[in-house]
């Protein structure tokens, strides 16, 4: 088949490229080294079915870290196949950026692979007073030269038309000083730049990335984010999810708990323990009641706030403004500030945050940031029930949960900056414009990453709950809870009976933390227990990516880290509290 | 008006100057070359956070962050 690979500099907007020519959503964002990965997908070119391969952004063909691997193997394949394969390379430039852009272009060129150069964000030459003949472009290369928009469709039909003619040119190998000059020459002939005034949104972009503005900007921006989650979260379960609950579903399982004679095996498994003769959706721990409950009423409304707000944030280009003025703060921790994008990331799920350390250069570092992401920061999904549960007891102990998440993340950041070998490499990083992004941008890829949660949690949930009950009728809880019974009750506080959520915990953590409701905790173990939770080991889904990212053994030594820190931290707050 | 050569750790916010050279070894100028900072390009800084924080500078329509420490090897001819 047909391979169409789409290369380019970071932050150009390869991915929406893609999105564009196979109709497969990916997610997009205003930052460089959104894609980590390759992802595949397929068009259909004269008749033809042919492979488009999104390719993560690389300045040049000499990688500096692991997503730039990725792509520079990406490549290799392709030469190796091209001869019968046929496969093209499309060059997405940023038209604003020619000659940064255009040395990966040369590089490219001498691949010997058919090539065609797209000036994506044409759009953006026009009020940026940038004039490129692309005619001239075009003939200086020997190659095809496609203005296009890849956000409205401009010039792709164009594009696609060029595929067929697109052919290998025969460059030779040039040294790095013979490209930059070769570079310098082109630009000067075919791109004429109009002086012009700043602007007021440029005016702006310098006020968030100095310190004595940024800080405050900065600090007022999250307040605000936080503010935004909740609204959206806890206005969507007053008012859409509760009422849909209650007036639809409950009366739906009250006829099938009647239906199932209110007792017995499947009524247990089904729906669960009846309290006062109603259903307690967080305790009757039924597969329909609570496992329906916990993804669905609970969890589903704040990963839907908090995702459409994250959206918002990675799409305006303020994330790497955030990185550079955190980059003090991240280095204290082995890291660079770029660390704080796969960190806030994992606030929505540890896995897609962990795939996202791939932007870091050196394996320290990757290892720092993913054992400090499955230890000291909470996925949506847990976050929504740890509010929900210790919400009901005020705002303290929900801040003192927080709080000590925080401080573990740090001491121990600053412990593993100090014992691992190396050093945290320094940021250098590209300040994209900040862009106002188009709502049909931020809904798609929210409904994207609701589908993805509602295919992957939903399942894992009900399964959970359903092994949860099976375990309790074959007694294995019983067995458990009386060998762990000195640590957790000696050390942690906890009756013994908490181990089961824990134990689960590796299933999904929301569970667990729904788990320890009918456990009648006062709030200081439930405080205990939700850190240990959140610390204590990775959910399924995070130890096969760190399985993947790390290595076994790596893996091994992130794993004995958490069980560690949570069994210091859970003991320290239970002598605190 | 002498123009003087001074890193761009040491140039104040708002000042521009011509990029003279790249005091690091080849990797270092290799990655900065990559993302548009090499000799004879105008650069300016567009500020510094403080406590040897980075250093973000306008190369051509690029804006940059750059480490400290790699920032300081970037050596640039401003205007006194």
């Amino acid at each position: 088949m047909k391979k169409v690979l789409l290369m380019g500099n970071p932050n150009v907007g390869k991915s929406a490229f893609f999105s564009r020519l196979t109709g497969v959503h990916v997610i997009t964002s205003n930052y460089p080294g959104t894609t980590v990965e390759f992802t595949k997908g397929y068009m259909l070119f004269a008749g033809e079915k042919a492979e488009v391969i999104d390719v993560p952004g690389t300045y040049t063909l000499e990688p500096t870290c692991k997503a730039e691997e990725v792509a520079c193997e990406m490549l290799k394949l392709a030469t190796k196949e091209v001869v019968q394969e046929g496969d093209v390379i499309i060059n997405v430039v940023d038209a604003t950026n020619l000659e940064r852009n255009l040395y990966l272009t040369l590089e490219l060129m001498e691949q010997k692979i058919p090539i065609i150069v797209a000036l994506n964000m044409w759009d953006d030459t026009k009020h940026k007073g940038i004039h490129i003949d692309v005619e001239k472009l075009a003939e200086w290369l020997g190659v095809p030269v496609v203005p296009t928009v890849a956000v409205t469709g401009e010039g792709f039909a164009k594009l696609i038309g060029e595929i067929y003619k697109a052919r290998a040119p025969w460059v030779r190998k040039h040294t790095l000083e013979e490209r930059w000059k070769d570079v310098g020459k082109v630009v000067t002939r075919v791109q004429r730049l109009e002086h012009r005034h700043h602007t007021l949104l440029e005016r702006f972009q310098d006020l968030t990335i100095k310190p004595l503005t940024g800080l405050p900007i900065a600090a007022a921006i999250a307040y605000l984010a936080f503010k935004v989650i909740r609204f959206i979260g806890e206005g969507l379960i007053g008012y859409v999810f509760e009422p849909l609950f209650n007036n639809f579903y409950t009366p739906l399982i009250m006829k099938l708990s009647a239906l199932l004679g209110s007792t017995g095996f499947w009524h247990d498994i089904l729906v669960g323990k009846l309290i006062n003769g109603q259903i307690d959706y967080l305790q009757s721990m039924g597969v329909l009641t609570t496992g329906f409950f916990i993804p669905i009423g609970a969890v589903l409304p704040y990963v839907l706030s908090f995702y459409f707000v994250l959206g918002l944030l990675e799409d305006s280009g303020y994330l790497p403004r955030l990185a550079v003025l955190m980059d003090n703060l991240m280095h204290r921790i082995g890291l660079h500030g770029f660390a704080i994008v796969p960190t806030l990331l994992s606030f929505g799920c540890n896995v897609p945050g962990i795939l996202a350390t791939r932007i870091l250069e050196s394996k320290r570092e990757r290892f720092i940031a993913s054992t400090l992401i499955s230890v000291g920061v909470p996925c949506a999904a847990l976050q929504a029930m740890i509010i929900g549960v210790l919400g009901y007891y005020g705002a303290r102990p929900v801040a003192i949960v927080y709080g000590t998440l925080f401080l573990v993340w740090l001491t121990l950041g600053y412990v593993l900056n100090k014992l691992l070998p190396g050093f945290s490499p320094e940021l250098l990083l590209e300040i994209p414009p900040y862009r106002f992004p188009p709502l049909t941008i931020i809904y798609k890829k929210l409904w994207w990453r609701m589908k993805a949660f509602l295919k992957e949690a939903v399942p894992i949930v009900l399964i959970g709950v359903f092994v949860v009950n099976i375990l309790y009728v074959l007694g294995v809880f019983n067995f458990i809870a009386d060998i762990s019974a000195p640590i957790v009750t000696g050390l942690l506080g906890l009756p013994k009976e908490a181990v089961t959520a824990i134990v689960i915990g590796f299933l999904r953590k929301d569970v667990a933390v729904g788990m320890l409701v009918p456990l009648g905790l006062s709030v200081s173990q439930l405080i205990v227990a939700c850190v240990v939770l959140s610390m204590f080991f990775p959910c399924v889904a995070t130890f096969v990516v760190l399985i993947q990212e790390l290595g076994w053994k790596d893996m091994l030594k992130a794993t004995a880290i958490m069980i560690v820190a949570a069994l210091l931290a859970g003991s320290l707050l239970n002598f605190i509290l | 008006m002498n123009p003087k050569e001074v890193s761009v750790t040491s140039m104040r916010s708002g000042q521009s100057g011509v990029v003279t050279g790249i005091a690091g070894g080849h990797e270092v100028s290799r990655r900065l070359q990559a993302m548009g900072v090499k000799t004879g390009k105008p650069i300016t800084k567009v500020s510094g956070m403080f406590f040897w924080g980075p250093v973000t500078v306008r190369v051509g329509h690029t804006q940059l962050s750059i480490g400290h420490g790699m920032a300081s090897k970037i050596m640039v001819e401003v205007a006194e």
